[in-house]
């Protein structure tokens, strides 16, 4: 990575900027970084993919209809396995 | 920001021991907290544990339940403690204490490659969601539990402060150095499956 002042202080800012926290000119300044410095337009756009792959393939976790049968019967609530809906 | 069951189970009717409303609540949480268990643990068997032994303490301490926090982080909060009781069991050499100064430091930048141009199919296939576990695992407990509360489940970093009893400033820090970890293993994968595609060109 070239050294220069937005390379070293992107890395701070790098969560609250991907998360829409960073205030607009801090923002505008590391846009306008990125569009110079490859390195780490890489590093954020990556960054970016990092957190939506894992959030992407945590969504299709589903309860094995054991574990729930178990998690019932263990409560007590063997009369409430079988759902309403 | 949690995403709560459509209609949120009456405290009231909890705390007064109506099994319903506790099935209910069962219900509308027990997904979030397996799949916690599940990324905390990286065992199924041990997942399962934990998800039952939430449950139970929970519905018995429901009826002293203040509401101070959303029954969400409530229910998150216990469910971190049980698995790390089981880490302690496995694990009594590490040093557990969520409260207790950072030893890891923030990952320095060493992957610079460009992946995310890698066709869907390649992103997600069963072998990178299998490194997608690996590399979780590979973070301290500490990096690890804040990465699933915030990232995976979705609480803001305030619910996750609360969660762990931690200040959001330690929070911030420790999801940073999480993620940058994550996204060094990825791109330690992700660039062995580029050169592979690279060389594929090349016979072909
Ligand atoms: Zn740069």
């Amino acid at each position: 990575m070239k050294k220069s002042h937005n390379c070293g202080s992107l890395l701070e800012s790098l969560s609250d900027y991907v998360d829409g926290e960073l205030g607009d000119a801090l923002c505008e300044e590391i846009e306008r970084h990125m569009a110079d410095c490859d390195n780490c337009r890489i590093v954020v756009d990556t960054f970016k993919k990092t957190i939506s792959l894992y959030q992407e393939t945590s969504e299709k976790t589903t309860i094995p209809i054991g574990v729930r049968e178990r998690l019932f019967h263990r409560l007590d609530l063997d009369d409430f396995i079988q759902k309403e809906n | 920001m949690i995403k709560e069951p459509l209609q949120e189970p009456s405290l009231q009717l909890l705390r007064s021991g109506d099994r319903t409303e506790i099935a209910r609540l069962v219900d509308g949480h027990s997904l979030n907290i397996y799949r916690l268990a599940l990324k905390m643990l990286a065992n199924p068997q041990d997942a399962e544990d934990v998800l039952q032994n939430t449950f139970l303490k929970a519905i018995q301490a429901l009826p002293t339940f203040e509401g101070r926090s959303s029954l969400a982080t409530w229910l998150y909060r216990i469910a971190v403690n049980e698995a790390l009781m089981i880490i302690r069991k496995q694990k009594p050499e590490i040093e557990l204490d969520l409260q207790s100064e950072d030893t890891d430091e923030t990952p320095a930048l060493t992957q610079f490659t460009d992946w995310c141009c890698l066709p869907e199919w390649e992103l997600v296939s069963a072998e990178a969601k299998n490194h997608f576990d690996k590399a979780i695992q590979q973070l301290s407990e500490k990096l690890r539990v804040v990465f699933i509360l915030r990232d995976i489940e979705g609480l803001s970093i305030h619910e996750t402060s609360t969660a762990l009893d931690l200040t959001e400033t330690t929070v911030k820090t420790r999801l940073l150095r999480a993620r940058l970890k994550l996204r060094e293993l990825l791109s330690v994968y992700y660039e062995e499956r580029l050169d592979m595609e690279k060389s594929d060109e090349k016979i072909s």
